[in-house]
């Protein structure tokens, strides 16, 4: 009872209202860091990080910004993100591909010089590295694909013929020549960002996107038919009825069963 | 009030012992301070790589990692362990400091320090009121809530404002807006909180006091008998809660600032004209009796 009539004492209630008042003043610099903090996680899509960077959500714990990379990049692709001048977390190594790409070292000295392993020190040959992937993201501009022989992006890949390859197809508009189009293949794309830098047009029509939005992702739970049927040598489920295809023709006897039905007459004209 | 009390802060000192000692600790900061941003510099200026990097991490002719260990520390809560070179070079760092002194960070490396005394400075030279004095401990709680945060987020919090890797990193690899950040410091030291920033907020400056709380370097107020009440070295120390125990202390009181706030930066020993302090070791306990006594302290003790 005593305890409900005696007042806090002064020491005592000074010390509660001086921790209310540090803890609500944490509370806001807190929120206010942590507002920061996640405001930090928006990477431009224009800026790639250097070879071997883990992904984005764990880059920020684990660079200290020291700028031992971009000091040890003999072709000074990076650069530390300075405050309002560039995009990405202030500090954070980066480079943009279009002003200067990565020259794919073979000694990789950018990840040789990180002293954290937020760039992973894992990465045995930069031919693994996936700084980002190509995208032709313009086919109308793109000088191949208006049936010209440009190819500049093609040549100047370190891994052409794998990364990118030329595939060709019929030119509609002319009728009689080919399209040469330059076709990126994401499982072997680096990332480098050389064929953006190299595209002739005032505005790349390839350009490198960072993973996240160069490439959709398949289901875990997709099966490719063909595939697996090839792989098994057969179907995977037995007894499957295969129905009958319809083929292009007129009427109710265009129809192509197995075992090869065959109407037992042709229309004329009717190309089949 | 004494005519020493009342006398420009260091005047007794420059008479007693010349301009020159009377500023030996503060020329000897500068050079430091200057020397570490040099250091950084020579490479990308000259072409010597000394050493690389930045405060936060660097390396040193090729082969000594250093790491500042707070934003070691921020990584680990924040999720990642970091590469061996990192963790050892964040250790050398920790143990270093340890022995010197936590807060020799403070007074003899950090790039902001400069800024801040100069805000210190004006302030004084403007006579300024003290403004807004959130207490010392405030930049514990700072502390606290950026291994918060950085443990929230999974990131380095606090190198996302951090002003003293922004202005270091603006000077060696670039700047951007970054001094917007350290004009933003020192117009706060200047005209809104006395010695504010790196006296109560800098979580760094925090963090780097718990790490020297045992150092072995120490400022000793070993002749205390002769303080003449002039109050200089509480007019130059920026955290000046520290001298009175050791130079106020009854006898048999430790004479050592012991306070792991003080930031062993040695003003007070430049402006004393009477030489009460001197650095030593935290074992070095002894007070000296003081050769003549003068008359008129039994007087100012009394008012
Ligand atoms: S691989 Fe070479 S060119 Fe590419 S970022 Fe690293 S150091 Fe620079
Ligand atoms: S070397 Fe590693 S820790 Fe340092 S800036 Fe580059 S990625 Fe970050
Ligand atoms: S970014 Fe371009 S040049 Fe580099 S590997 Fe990929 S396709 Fe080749």
């Amino acid at each position: 009872m005593s305890l409900a009539t005696s007042p806090l004492s002064p020491q005592r209630r000074r010390f509660l209202t001086d921790g209310a008042r540090m803890a609500g003043g944490c509370l806001m610099a807190g929120s206010g860091l942590t507002w920061l903090a996640q405001d930090a996680r928006a990477l431009p899509a224009n800026a790639l990080r250097p070879p071997g960077a883990l992904g984005e959500d764990v880059f920020l714990a684990a660079c200290i910004r020291c700028g031992l990379c971009v000091r040890d990049c003999p072709y000074d692709t990076l650069s530390l993100a300075r405050l309002g001048a560039d995009g990405p977390a202030t500090g954070t190594p980066f480079f943009t591909a279009r002003d200067v790409p990565c020259e794919m070292c073979d000694d990789i000295p950018c990840v040789a010089a990180c002293p954290t392993g937020a760039l992973d020190q894992g990465l045995a040959s930069i031919n693994e590295a996936r700084m980002g992937t190509a995208v032709l993201v313009d086919q109308e501009n793109c000088l191949n694909f208006l049936g010209l022989r440009c190819d500049v992006c093609y040549r100047v890949c370190p891994v052409i013929d794998e990364a990118i390859t030329l595939e060709l197809s019929h030119n509609n508009r002319s009728g009689h020549h080919a399209i040469f189009a330059p076709t990126v293949h994401a499982d072997r794309c680096t990332g480098c960002g050389k064929c953006e830098q190299a595209c002739v047009l005032p505005e790349a029509a390839i350009k490198v996107l960072p993973v996240r939005l160069a490439r959709g992702a398949s289901a875990e739970h997709y099966r490719k038919g063909w595939e697996e049927m090839q792989e098994n040598g057969g179907p995977l489920v037995d007894g499957i009825i295969d129905l009958p295809d319809r083929l292009p023709g007129p009427g109710t006897d265009n129809l192509a069963a197995p075992g090869g039905f065959e109407p037992t007459f042709k229309l004329p004209g009717a190309g089949q | 009030m004494k005519p020493t009390t009342a006398a420009p802060i260091g005047r007794e000192a420059i008479e007693a012992r010349g301009w020159l000692a009377a500023h030996r600790f503060l020329i000897l900061r500068r050079l430091s301070q200057v020397f570490f941003l040099a250091l950084f510099l020579v490479g990308p200026m000259l072409g010597w790589r000394l050493v690389d990097g930045t405060l936060a991490g660097s390396r040193t002719l090729g082969v000594l990692p250093l790491t500042d260990p707070f934003v070691a520390l921020q990584g680990i809560v924040a999720g990642h362990w970091p590469e061996a070179a990192a963790l050892s070079g964040a250790l050398i760092v920790l143990a270093v400091y340890a022995l010197i002194g936590g807060r020799v960070y403070c007074s003899w490396v950090c790039p902001i320090n400069p800024v801040t005394d100069a805000a210190h400075w004006l302030h004084d030279r403007f006579g300024l009121q003290k403004g807004w004095q959130p207490r010392r401990h405030t930049r514990l709680w700072l502390l606290g809530t950026v291994l918060v945060v950085s443990a929230l987020t999974g990131t380095i919090a606090w190198e996302i404002v951090n002003p003293i890797t922004m202005m270091h990193r603006a000077i060696v690899f670039g700047a951007g807006f970054a001094w917007a950040l350290v004009l933003l410091v020192f117009v706060f030291d200047l005209a809104v909180s006395r010695r504010g920033w790196c006296g109560h907020l800098c979580p760094v400056g925090a963090f780097y006091g718990i790490l020297g709380r045992k150092s072995l370097l120490r400022v000793t107020a070993a002749r205390r008998a002769a303080c003449d009440d002039c109050m200089d070295c509480f007019a130059v120390c920026p955290e000046n809660h520290v001298i009175a125990p050791a130079l106020r202390g009854k006898d048999g009181a430790t004479p050592l600032i012991l306070s792991p706030d003080c930031t062993n930066c040695g003003r007070c020993i430049d402006v004393c004209s009477v030489d009460v302090f001197a650095f030593t070791h935290r074992f070095d306990n002894h007070v000296e009796a003081t050769p003549n006594p003068p008359p008129a302290r039994a007087g100012t003790r009394a008012a």
